[in-house]
């Protein structure tokens, strides 16, 4: 028996076990092989979503389906949670005491929000990245009539790179249709020394706040945020009031990570071709917890799901595995409240923005609606 | 020169793609008192033009920048 363990039941783990669950359908018909996903939330939660709740766009509910409806039926699902990884013996301990062995690991942990990194920030910021901090601001935004909005990259890197940009530009679209645009004063901040890491979205996200009278702060590393007096203190001694902060907070990878001995600050280091961990054997790594230098991104893991599938295959059936991953990153920005953009780009490459368009909007709704095929594997 | 430099404390941002090394500085830089010396270690050839520009921005100094045979190491002293 080849027993196949996936950790974390987001994009990664979800396009994972089924796409192994296809690949390797006589060896599990046969006995041969046991494929588990587990994963400590019952539900699988489709996180872009929750850009269009603070404009009433979606709900939290929109964003979230049993785990159990998306994975094939010969996966066997355990819901809990892995408290240690012991890669030696290739042992997961789980918190009700039970255990698991493996002969292959996949982690797919994903990216923890941390905004009590930064003194303030929780009591001070308002955020669009889990389904509480998106209620909270469209509520928020709901009532916000004048005054300044601060978008805040506070932490880098974050999940969906492309998503502070886009809510910049959403909220001044909406803020127009609402008629009160002309009594809110928009202002992004990002901690380099442009408007976003790669500089063809920076140049194009900068033009677009020129037209749009959104004020750029570059080199802006939040130090702190005082609540009670609305202001944000930088590392490089800047001071900048707001009425309304909607910030990034930081990100952290997982404490099981560090645990392990697979990465130092809780991203798992891997070879940025096969995925493979490079402090244990048999251990691959996925999605936002995988360190490679492209984007947290839901394509990122799902591209790398597709290449470890077929890895974790060649070695079930004890064949030279060749799949490689090449940073293929894809994804859509939306530019407004009705028109969007689409850039792919791989490892080293520099992505083409092309000119936003009614039709990409929409083939970016209709690519939400179809996420969930996605997570069946199917596209 | 650069045998003299002896860092207090070496960043290893090697294959981090940019802004990666620069944000692994920004978030050391911040937990180090005055005086101390970094090293960061970078395989991105804009951390060579963008780290210092930030430091200039921030009220940092930096001492030397050297080219490895496959990285770069930027020396920084902590203000």
């Amino acid at each position: 028996m080849h027993r196949i363990a996936i950790v974390g039941g987001g994009t990664g783990g979800t396009v994972l076990a089924n796409r192994l669950a296809d690949e390797l359908q006589s060896e599990l018909e046969a006995g041969e092989v046991d494929l588990t996903l587990i994963t400590a939330d019952p539900n699988h939660v489709y996180k872009p979503t929750f850009l269009y709740v603070p404009f009433g766009k979606k709900t939290v509910d929109d964003a979230k389906r049993p785990i159990d409806e998306l994975v094939d039926r010969r996966v066997d699902l355990t819901i809990g949670r892995v408290i240690d990884i012991d890669t030696d013996r290739q042992k997961l301990a789980f918190a009700d005491s039970s255990v698991l062995g493996y002969d292959q690991l996949v982690l797919a942990t994903g990216a923890n929000l941390e905004p009590e990194a930064v003194p303030g920030l929780a009591d001070g910021g308002h955020h669009f990245y889990g389904p509480e901090g998106a209620e909270r601001l469209r509520d928020e935004l709901a009532e916000f009539t004048e005054g300044h909005l601060v978008l805040s990259v506070v932490g880098v890197p974050h999940m969906c790179p492309a998503a502070p940009v886009e809510f910049t530009l959403m909220v001044d679209d909406w803020l127009r249709e609402q008629g009160r645009r002309e009594d809110v004063e928009i202002t992004y901040t990002y901690p380099i020394n442009r408007a976003h890491g790669l500089e063809s979205i920076a140049d194009w996200a900068t033009d677009l706040f020129e037209e749009r009278d959104v004020t750029l702060e570059t080199f802006f590393n939040v130090e702190e945020i005082d609540p009670d007096n609305e202001v944000i203190e930088t590392v490089e001694g800047t001071e900048l009031d707001y009425d309304l902060l909607v910030a990034i907070p930081p990100h952290a990878g997982s404490d099981l990570v560090i645990d392990a001995g697979l990465g130092d600050d809780g991203w798992v280091d891997v070879d940025k071709h096969t995925l493979e961990a490079t402090a244990a054997e048999n251990v691959y790594a996925i999605g936002d917890v995988a360190d490679v230098p492209t984007s947290k991104a839901g394509s990122v893991a799902h591209y790398e799901a597709g290449v470890v599938a077929d890895r974790i295959a060649s070695r079930a059936r004890g064949t030279v595995p060749t799949a490689t991953y090449d940073g293929k990153t894809v994804c859509f920005l939306e530019a407004g409240m009705d028109e969007a953009t689409f850039i792919e780009f791989t490892y080293g490459e520099e992505p083409y923005v092309r000119e936003p368009s009614k039709p990409l909007h929409w083939a970016k709704l209709g690519y939400n609606e179809s996420y969930w095929l996605t997570a069946r594997g199917l596209l | 020169m650069t045998a003299t430099i002896e860092p207090d404390v070496t960043i290893d941002s090697r294959d981090a793609a940019c802004p990666g090394p620069l944000m692994d500085l920004i978030g050391k830089v911040k937990t180090l008192e005055a005086g101390t010396v970094v090293e960061l270690q970078t395989t991105e050839r804009n951390s060579t033009t963008d780290v210092p520009e930030w430091l200039e921005e921030a009220g940092h100094d930096l001492l030397e920048i050297e080219s490895r045979d496959d990285h770069w190491s930027l020396y920084i002293e902590v203000n």
